[in-house]
């Protein structure tokens, strides 16, 4: 039996390998990824990099306002997703959610809202509510809830029972249960994934207004259009900046939250 | 002595996998009753005892806790049932990340508004409440540490501070000390004692282990496989009821 199933493997391994070095060998012919402009763009890209240095910022306060603004996207967009994560999590979390049909319909929705990339929510919310930094918000925010509600959730869900069984038994309601029982003993997971996805967050920020949602994006775009390299560098480094100060804060913040657990377990 | 907590008629109750967990279990337990449920695993000592606050439905039956059809209690009512029906854990549950006063409070929850209770503003009063409960079992120096710094045998106490605290008519136990070594059995069992005896209590404690029954309870229930098979004082124990209780098939 066992040279049969190791040779019937082998076989399915080869049959995968073979289909995979024809799709890729088709992939280079049809994208034409050795595409003969690339060998024509040194000097483009010459006159590119030549037009980047020295960096500028023409105009320090718009870029500087323009950074501000994606920052403040990042914070209210995780706020708002944080908020109703927590809540539509009480009602995906199979042992807390008043029925597990519910539980089920809840989970589909972040399912579904997880899986369109944020960007494509920025451009509906555009459509819907205009250029500017409020459909950023809530692009990140309706992205954030899809993640943060599955964490959240799954979290929930591994409690130990009889903790809920402890407060119901007390004669609690189900919002006591709630407060005073589930959201205590998720607090360190609660805390350490909300900083993650702000660190998330503020990257998509900047990006976002590429497409129109407000913040430094937006000046990037406007600087490129002109053809103006040597903004376009400024800017990118502005933004490189900013989400290194961001990882430095979330990292610091991570880092607080891991001591005050930690401290409590000794 | 003679007024009666709580009765159950016929309490059946059968898991929708078909098991029979309890069959026909009538039952009448006087005011300052201390009692104690013997019987082996899975004879459904827990499944009778989480029954009479509905923490799992009996198919069938009547439960009558102080006058009130337990089974027919919904949303309020029975949150005020169960708020007068203090219970202990086996596995403590406690919230391991509060701080153990903080636990007692706990207690409370089912006398505070939903939203009130549910922001953790209790009153000074309970506050000094259950810090006192807490001197009661023993445990006032660690009143401000977290719940899951305490020993096994503390956060029982501290356990047992959390029903005291809701101030209870009836006090269940549910294997207190099975996951507790030999000297923290022992003294859980006695602060359990003194507290019911102090406060005057009924109460109905799970064990399976029999010496801690005979030494505890004025009366011993045997439950073997969902049936009440023994009903008596410890004297009238015997060993052969103890041999078929937990050996004879």
């Amino acid at each position: 039996m066992r040279p049969y199933i190791d040779k019937k493997n082998k076989m399915t391994k080869q049959i995968y390998v073979g289909l995979f070095i024809i799709f890729f060998i088709f992939s280079l012919l049809q994208v034409g990824i050795l595409d003969e402009r690339i060998f024509q763009a040194f000097s483009r890209v010459e006159n590119l990099l030549k037009g980047m240095v020295p960096p500028t910022i023409s105009e320090p306060i718009d870029v500087a306002g323009a950074a501000v603004e994606s920052l403040q996207v990042a914070v209210m967009g995780t706020l708002w997703g944080v908020v109703f994560s927590i809540v539509l999590a009480m009602f995906a979390a199979k042992n807390v959610s008043p029925h597990i049909s519910i539980s089920y319909a809840v989970k589909a929705f972040a399912a579904f809202v997880r899986a369109v990339p944020a960007l494509i929510w920025a451009l509906l919310f555009i459509v819907a509510i205009g250029l500017g930094p409020t459909p950023g918000i809530l692009a990140l925010a309706v992205n954030s809830i899809g993640m943060l509600m599955k964490v959240y959730a799954e979290a929930i869900e591994e409690i130990d029972t009889g903790i809920i069984d402890a407060l119901k038994a007390t004669g609690a309601s189900q919002f006591q249960v709630v407060m005073q029982g589930i959201i205590p003993s998720i607090m360190s997971i609660f805390i350490s994934w909300s900083i993650f996805r702000f660190d998330i967050n503020i990257r998509y920020a900047a990006v976002l207004g590429v497409v129109g949602a407000g913040g430094i994006g937006w000046e990037l775009v406007r600087a490129s259009r002109v053809m103006a390299y040597d903004e376009v560098l400024g800017i990118t480094l502005v933004i490189f900046g900013m989400i290194l100060l961001a990882e430095l804060v979330t990292r610091f913040l991570k880092d607080r939250a891991d001591m005050a657990t930690l401290k409590a377990m000794e | 002595m003679s007024e009666v907590v709580l009765e159950t008629k016929d309490l059946s109750m059968e898991f929708p996998d078909g098991t029979q967990a309890l069959k026909n279990v009538t039952l009448t337990i006087k005011k300052g009753e201390l009692v104690s449920i013997i019987g082996p695993s899975g004879a459904g000592k827990s499944t009778f005892m989480r029954s009479l606050n509905m923490l799992n439905k009996p198919t069938e039956g009547q439960i009558v806790f102080e006058g009130e059809n337990v089974l027919k209690a919904r949303g309020k009512q029975l949150r005020q049932i169960r708020r007068r029906i203090g219970m202990v854990f086996q596995h403590f549950n406690l919230i391991k990340r509060s701080p153990t006063y903080q636990n007692v409070l706990h207690g409370r929850l089912g006398y505070l508004p939903s939203l009130k209770g549910g922001l953790g503003r209790f009153s000074e009063e309970d506050t000094r409440q259950a810090l006192e409960i807490l001197r009661r079992v023993g445990l006032e120096d660690q009143a401000f540490k977290r719940a899951d710094e305490l020993s096994g045998g503390q956060q029982q106490r501290v356990g047992i501070a959390q029903a005291i605290a809701q101030t209870p008519s009836l006090l269940l136990a549910d294997e207190p000390i099975a996951s507790l070594d030999p000297s923290s059995s022992e003294n859980v069992m006695t602060y359990l004692k003194n507290v019911c005896q102090e406060d005057g209590l009924t109460s109905i404690v799970n064990l399976h282990q029999v010496d801690f029954a005979k030494k505890f309870a004025h009366r011993i229930i045997g439950i073997k496989a969902g049936e009440v098979v023994f009903d008596g004082s410890p004297k009238e124990l015997t060993e052969g009821i103890t041999n078929y209780l937990y050996y004879s098939k």
